[in-house]
């Protein structure tokens, strides 16, 4: 006969902002089970009212901590789209290469620091350096090697300095370019290392799948970060420009975010939702770590998010080494397209590292903004949270309490979510 | 013994204790000197029980003015960890508009009253809420600034910052100043220990680490002058971070 249980965790550990768990059974019966967003919210939309299309990039940045570069290349797009402004070919392959820093950057963050103690059976990572130095060090040189490749090309790996509307205010020089090309070279052998010891461990990945929705960016030729359209597992592509129609956003009482919803009761984008999209356009080291962790699409375990970051850590390397040489082919000239102040509106979608991120701002003939809307990735996976917890929790019910604890901890943290991001509040239609 | 230390946050982006994580190797030399009892973000562990608590991110709402007031009963030094902390940030921008008026824009007629989570108020610094005992100012905050911090408060010291300008750091790097190249800059009258870095990379200072005791606003006039900058151009660079700031 399984006890009755009562669970309320308060402030969950290791993941970005606030959220707490409710699980309730009683006779061996789910009565609740239900994820809580309880971050303050904090009006970025509201604040930009009003302000100049050049301050557009330095505030919103500031929604996230983790993936301010990402929200950079967003809002920069989204504004030049409504300024209708060009940029280089040149200019697009450093803003890939300082999208790819800050997916490494956070992505080694989310294996490392923030999931690797669950699968070790800790706290936290410090006990890890006694017990597992080696492999801590490994993760903490590749977290240190996406830092220098951000600071490199962004001036600073947290709010970005260089990236600029037209181009960057600051390029890198070509032999510091080919300094971080040797230096991605020499990091394929380590990343190879840490991900056989992701695979030696992927029997404390709980045995789940729930088939949903994926929905991420999609490229002819790219595995699609920095642009594309947007594609579903379900419904195929669909332009950028009618985002509102994939996201149909929502508010349920037990949270400060939003939720979204497309053509099931929830969607789940972020790295699984890329593998699942788009693992044929992978490169040849990012297939090769795939393989070593026994990963195929399509998959329907949201635990597997970690291993799909592990997969994408790869691909970004060798991507950002093709990168740099396709940059170096040319040589740097730092050019940069001209903005001129017009009124419109711009749309734009970056995957950053949780998933899809939409801007939209409308522009005045002054150049002050009149309306922005930003929908973030955490926000579009509430929902999927919320249904693998009502899909797992029957499955749970027998377990000791410490088990459900944190199997359903280790859920949200699978998500890697971005709390704070997700609460920077938009215009919000109750239902 | 060493000092135990807790980190918390508040309305913010989280950015700053990203920082932390970003001293890499380096933190291995810092939990050799204090020991960290919980850092939400990091570690599953809590314990009420510590010396040094690092508060990042600005006060909303009552339940956070209420959490805050509870860390500063525990804590024997406060230190405000960033912009957001230290000065409000950019989430004072919203404070341009009333209460009333920010919820209408965002939550439309919805029933949200009588919910704590959406009972907001005005942003506020950390040090308009409780006693501060140091500030580590910046958007986000210089991790090599962080660390000095920690050290001096393992040893028992009162950390100082710079009560110099950013262009004294910015001179030092030789930089052409930004103002040379047509941009405008807060770099004259923002506290320094940033190292510059975005005169470094091309940009003008935007004022994030807050400013000078001892500001010199006839300099500032001199130098607005002679590049034709207009005030209203200067304040709006002002407000991005100092939105509305006591004695400004």
């Amino acid at each position: 006969m399984a006890m009755d249980v009562g669970i309320h965790i308060e402030h969950l550990t290791r993941v970005e902002g606030h959220g707490d768990i409710f699980f309730n059974s009683k006779e061996g019966k789910v009565e609740k089970v239900q994820w809580h967003v309880t971050e303050a919210p904090r009006f970025f939309e509201a604040m930009v009212r009003g302000k100049s299309y050049v301050h557009l990039q330095p505030i919103t940045s500031r929604i996230c901590g983790i993936c301010s570069i990402g929200h950079s290349l967003a809002s920069l797009k989204a504004t030049e789209a409504a300024l209708g402004v060009q940029v280089s070919e040149e200019t697009v392959l450093l803003r890939r290469l300082a999208l790819h820093g800050e997916n490494m950057q956070s992505h080694i963050l989310h294996i490392g620091y923030l999931v690797a103690p669950d699968l070790f059976g800790v706290g936290s990572v410090f006990p890890m350096v006694a017990t597992h130095k080696d492999a801590v060090l490994k993760i903490v040189g590749l977290h240190r090697l996406a830092n220098f490749m951000s600071d490199l090309v962004c001036g600073r790996t947290t709010h970005p300095i260089t990236l600029r509307l037209g181009g960057f205010s600051k390029v890198p020089a070509d032999r510091e370019l080919t300094d971080l090309k040797s230096r991605l070279e020499a990091a394929k052998p380590v990343i190879s290392e840490v991900a056989g010891l992701l695979a030696s461990v992927k029997g404390g990945i709980p045995d789940f799948n729930r088939e949903t929705e994926y929905v991420g960016l999609v490229d002819d030729k790219l595995y699609a970060l920095y642009d594309g359209a947007i594609g579903s597992t379900d419904t195929g592509e669909h332009p950028v420009n009618f985002y509102k129609s994939i996201t149909n956003e929502y508010v349920v009482p037990q949270s400060t975010a939003k939720y979204t919803k497309h053509s099931r009761d929830s969607y789940f984008v972020g790295a699984l939702a890329r593998f699942n999209l788009n693992e044929s356009k992978l490169s040849d080291f990012g297939r090769e770590t795939a393989e070593v962790l026994g990963m195929k699409a399509p998959i329907h375990n949201p635990f597997m998010n970690t291993y799909a970051q592990m997969v994408e850590v790869a691909d970004s390397v060798q991507d950002s080494i093709h990168i740099i040489d396709e940059l170096l082919a040319c040589g740097i000239k730092g050019d940069k397209a001209e903005v001129k102040v017009k009124a419109g509106r711009g749309i734009s979608a970056v995957e950053v590292p949780r998933g899809i991120l939409f801007h939209d701002y409308t522009i005045d003939s002054i150049g002050n903004c009149t309306k922005a809307n930003c929908i973030i990735p955490t926000n579009q996976n509430h929902a999927s949270i919320q249904q693998d917890m009502e899909a797992i929790g029957p499955s749970l019910v027998e377990r000791p309490e410490k088990d459900i604890e944190l199997t359903l901890e280790m859920l949200v943290r699978a998500y890697d979510p971005c709390i704070s991001c997700s609460t920077h509040y938009a215009k919000v239609h109750f239902v | 013994m060493k000092p135990k230390v807790a980190f918390f946050d508040f309305a913010s982006c989280e950015g700053c204790q990203l920082q932390v994580v970003n001293l890499e190797e380096k933190i291995l030399d810092l939990v050799d000197i204090v020991q960290v009892v919980s850092f939400r973000e990091a570690m599953k562990e809590h314990s009420d029980d510590y010396d040094i608590a690092f508060v990042e991110g600005s006060i909303m709402r009552p339940m956070d003015e209420e959490r805050l007031k509870n860390i500063r009963s525990n804590a024997r030094i406060l230190v405000a960890l960033g912009a957001c902390a230290c000065i409000g940030g950019v989430n004072k921008l919203r404070n341009k508009w009333s209460v009333a008026e920010v919820k209408a824009e965002v939550y439309g007629d919805a029933a949200i009253e009588g919910n704590p989570y959406f009972d907001v108020l005005p942003t506020r610094a950390v040090d308009e809420v409780v006693a501060v005992d140091a500030y580590i100012p910046g958007c986000p905050i210089n991790k090599n600034e962080l660390a000095k911090v920690v050290t001096s408060l393992a040893v028992g010291r009162k950390p100082t910052l710079p009560n110099y300008p950013v262009c004294v750091e910015c001179k030092k790097n030789e930089n052409v100043c930004v103002f040379e190249m047509g941009q405008f800059c807060l770099g004259p009258i923002t506290r320094a220990g940033c190292n510059s870095i975005c005169p470094n990379n091309g940009e003008g200072c935007d004022g994030c680490r807050g400013f000078l005791e001892d500001l010199r606003v006839n300099a500032m006039k001199d130098v607005l002058r002679r590049y034709s900058v207009s005030m209203d151009q200067m304040m709006k660079r002002f407000n991005l971070y100092n939105f509305k700031r006591e004695g400004y």
